[in-house]
């Protein structure tokens, strides 16, 4: 690491890192505060506590989690096979894992809604008249236990499965958006592992899923912890890719950064940074979730 | 259990790594595998616990008169050794020892206490009574191998497969634990093999020897047969034997 | 631990599978088939609808889609912004990157969280905390948008009403937000191979006598240009993408602040227009993210050899 001062440059490579540091982030951010605190900080919490705003967090951190766990789940089996198997086609799958991160959101979402439109490419495959829609139709025994559960109304549409214009749709498109965090950070780790701790496992007598489930797996759980959290960071503050799929109905569908760009439309400034500067702390948590996980996972692996 | 190797071959691409290999194995014997790296001695070995499988239709792997050459490893019950110890790093040292008695089907699977009676036991053995609540990364190279042995040994094998495994560790540390297993084998009487490039301790450790290279055995025999009659001139050259030795060798 | 015949097997180093440390074959089909099939559902088929839609109606009103002028507009404000965007973002890297990594000082670390940041704030708040600033209500509003009274009183507000300088809804505001969300990555793909590299190059250089331009240009930038490029890469696939914070500053006023993300969002919604003309433009970034992607993959393993190297060379364990 460099030592100190020896080189040149560094009062002015420092100085206008800080400036610009300064001038394009720091003080914009610190405008969220101040303009939140000029608003009062009642109107503050009367905003960010309002019946739509707290239904909004619901559909925003809610539907996040369960995507990011979804991720979880996928992206750890992804990783496995991308790093373990060898099969036709597993460059080009390793290479599309980062198509969520390089696709302008508005395009995906525009290709997301079309998809899953209810007449369209595969929406109209879960209409209740179909083989597949069959499944959720009132008349089917999973359609009618399905109608019972409240947070399944959302999607059960009259004609058919909805998923574009529902908390579904959200679902879809952020599963979307965090599919390259987990299998990203868990790849080196798969790659790293070594293999003569599986072949002492397999000689003392474990079947491969218990060596998976007790040897692997919990040397997997940091990356995967740290995978997840950024998925889920990511998808928190998400807009392109959900809002042509979202249908912002208000406490439905409606995500929370779609509230702040209606109270900036309002004029409503304090109320948008209120709800800004509440983003901006959640994500910051987040943040430092992640970073806790992935010093986790550090201290594990140096060990090795 | 006696081990017998049949004819063994595997071929990686255009080389043989092992060629065409037997040799048998008595019960409660210690034999070392000696040979130069790239010899071909890990991959038989390996092929004996059932980490590496030879070439189909080519040989056959025998415990105790039992054709084991289609069981995997985990089926075969053979204690294996590595050389960088392979231990669980996210268990403790006695959750380590424990692992090949815990993971046994439930109708096999001893009780709990006694499961913890004979951790104890294995450890005192190894002479790590006291460790059990460590993690493998506070534990040094020595000890660390330590445990693997224990571990090992845990599951009461019929055999102990050995890769190397003092290649790891410094000097003093390697003589220590050589001692070690010569005393330990006497006493149980396991059969054991073990792989290594050290003819020093080959030849402290083992009651025979066996070289190989190039994938084929060289020669077979106790550490004075093959010091007095070195069946050719790698055995000859490996060992670095003087010349009188060589005298012995056929043209 | 660059031993010649390691007997460390790592997944990377396998010559042949070995069963004790593999699935059965029927697990790994079924696995192999399950990634396809979420990999296909998430990944293949909004491409494929994304094309299929923009040809749907036939070539000959594919291209016609980009004779619209409004939409010719958004493509030309794209790459406008992009580049003004990039070249900032680009010094701002390399300064970063050199301040942070050939120097030791207090609060390096906070630093580089800082540097991070706008990756993780939602992009509707990136663009929010110009309006807040620059718009109508915000902290320069009056001078930005001065009335009577704040036109007597001060020259600087005459000057900007003079000139009708504008930030928000306006292309100055587009660029600001452009160049917050894209800032980290330049950054991001530079100091860890900086890091890694560590600095006796640059100090035998200086001891030769060059001096800080020179080092800078001919001992540093060779060893970075793949990390740059990386990072390039990145930064304007993402200026060029930007849609959350530039709809917020934007104003959405046609022909004048729109840029392409933008335009497929009015094509998409405009009844009028063939839904053909969104997923044509739409295309367009398609492609522009597929060669992203390529080139990204060539520059990442580029780089990461430079990376290896350093390592090797300094006989160090390599630290992602």
């Amino acid at each position: 690491m460099g030592k100190r001062f020896i080189l040149p440059g560094f009062g002015l490579t420092l100085g206008y890192t800080l400036v610009y540091l300064t001038l394009i982030v720091l003080i914009p951010l610190s405008a969220l505060f101040l303009k939140t605190e000029s608003g009062g900080w009642a109107h503050f919490w009367q905003t960010v506590t309002s019946p739509q705003v707290v239904a909004s967090y619901k559909v925003s951190f809610g539907i996040s989690l369960v995507a990011a766990l979804l991720n979880g789940v996928f992206g750890v089996i992804a990783a496995w096979v991308l790093v373990r198997y060898r099969f036709p086609g597993r460059r080009l799958l390793d290479a599309i894992v980062d198509l969520p991160f390089a696709l302008p959101t508005a395009v995906a979402g525009i290709a997301l809604t079309t998809l899953y439109a209810p007449n369209d490419w595969i929406g109209h495959l879960f209409a209740y008249n179909q083989p597949l829609g069959s499944i959720f139709s009132p008349q089917h025994p999973f359609g009618a236990w399905l109608a019972t559960q409240a947070w399944a109304k959302d999607f059960l549409g009259r004609e058919g499965l909805r998923i574009a214009f529902s908390q579904l749709g959200i679902f879809i498109a952020l599963t979307f958006i965090g599919l390259p965090f987990v299998v990203r950070t868990v790849q080196p780790v798969i790659q790293d592992l070594h293999l003569d701790v599986e072949e002492a496992a397999a000689c003392l007598g474990a079947t491969r899923f218990q060596t998976f489930t007790r040897v692997i797996l919990p040397g997997l759980l940091p990356a995967i912890f740290t995978g997840v959290t950024l998925a889920y960071g990511r998808a928190v503050g998400e807009y392109g890719s959900v809002i042509f799929i979202a249908g912002n109905l208000p406490f439905k569908t409606q995500i929370t950064p779609v509230l702040i760009v209606s109270k900036l439309e309002d004029y409503d400034y304090s109320g948008a940074a209120g709800l800004g500067f509440v983003m901006l702390i959640a994500s910051f948590v987040i943040l430092l979730l992640s970073n806790g996980f992935q010093a986790w996972d550090n201290r594990r692996r140096g060990v090795a | 259990m006696s081990i017998e190797v049949r004819d063994i071959t595997k071929k990686y691409a255009r080389f043989p790594a092992l060629d065409n290999v037997s040799l048998k194995v008595e019960s409660g014997e210690l034999i070392a595998l000696l040979g130069p790296s790239g010899s071909g001695k890990t991959t038989l070995l390996r092929t004996i616990a059932g980490l590496d499988f030879p070439d189909s239709n080519a040989g056959r792997i025998i415990y105790d008169g039992t054709d084991v050459t289609e069981l995997s490893a985990y089926k075969r019950h053979a204690g294996f050794v590595f050389q960088h110890y392979a231990l669980f790093n996210h268990m403790s040292i006695s959750e380590n020892v424990a692992f090949g008695l815990r993971v046994m089907k439930r109708s096999k699977r001893p009780a709990e206490s006694v499961i913890q009676e004979r951790v104890r036991q294995l450890l005192e053995a190894v002479q790590l009574a006291g460790y059990e609540k460590r993690l493998p990364s506070q534990l040094s190279g020595g000890q660390r191998q330590r445990v693997a042995f224990a571990r090992a040994l845990a599951i009461e094998p019929q055999v102990l497969l050995l890769d190397e495994p003092f290649g790891a560790l410094d000097a003093k540390v390697r003589k220590e634990l050589r001692r070690w297993l010569r005393e330990f084998q006497d006493r149980i009487k396991l059969t054991t093999i073990f792989v290594t490039h050290d003819q020093e301790e080959a030849f402290e450790v083992a009651d025979r020897v066996v070289l190989i290279d190039k994938g084929r055995i060289q020669q077979i025999g106790t550490p004075d047969e093959v010091r007095k009659t070195p069946a050719n001139r790698f055995v000859a050259e490996f060992l670095d034997l003087p010349a009188e030795a060589t005298a012995s060798i056929p043209a | 631990m660059a031993g010649a015949a390691s007997s460390f097997p790592t997944a990377a180093r396998l010559h042949q599978p070995i069963r004790a440390t593999s699935e059965p074959w029927y697990v790994k089909a079924i696995l192999i088939g399950v990634v396809f099939a979420f990999f296909t559902l998430f990944l293949f088929l909004p491409l494929v609808v994304i094309f299929q839609e923009a040809f749907s109606n036939g070539i000959a009103v594919f291209f016609s889609a980009f004779t619209d002028e409004y939409t010719l507009h958004a493509i030309q404000l794209t790459l406008l912004t992009a580049a003004i965007a990039v070249p900032l973002n680009t010094i701002f890297g390399l300064c970063a990157a050199w301040s942070l990594t050939r120097f030791d000082f207090r609060g390096r670390s906070l630093l580089i969280t800082l540097i991070d940041l706008p990756l993780w704030v939602s992009p509707v708040v990136g663009g929010l905390i110009y309006v807040l600033i620059f718009g109508a209500k915000g902290w320069l509003g009056p001078w930005l948008y001065p009335d009577a009274d704040m036109l007597a009183h001060s020259a600087i507000a005459r000057f900007l009403d003079a000139h009708n300088v504008r930030i928000i809804f306006a292309v100055p505001g587009i660029v600001l937000a452009t160049t917050f969300v894209t800032f980290p990555f330049i950054a991001r793909g530079l100091i860890p191979l900086m890091q890694a590299q560590g600095t006796k190059e640059e100090e035998a250089a200086l001891s030769l006598g060059a001096n800080g331009w020179q080092i800078f240009w001919r001992v540093t930038l060779p060893k970075i240009k793949w990390g740059l490029l990386y990072g390039l890469i990145l930064c304007n696939a993402r200026a060029m993408g930007e849609f959350g914070a530039v709809s917020v500053v934007s104003g959405h006023i046609r022909g004048q602040t729109n840029t392409m993300p933008l335009q497929i969002e009015i094509l998409y919604n405009d009844y009028s227009a063939p839904r053909s003309a969104a997923f044509a433009l739409a295309s367009v970034l398609s492609i522009l993210a597929l060669v992203t992607l390529i080139l990204k993959t060539f520059a990442e393993w580029r780089a990461e050899r430079q990376l290896a190297d350093a390592a090797a060379s300094l006989d160090l364990p390599i630290k992602r």
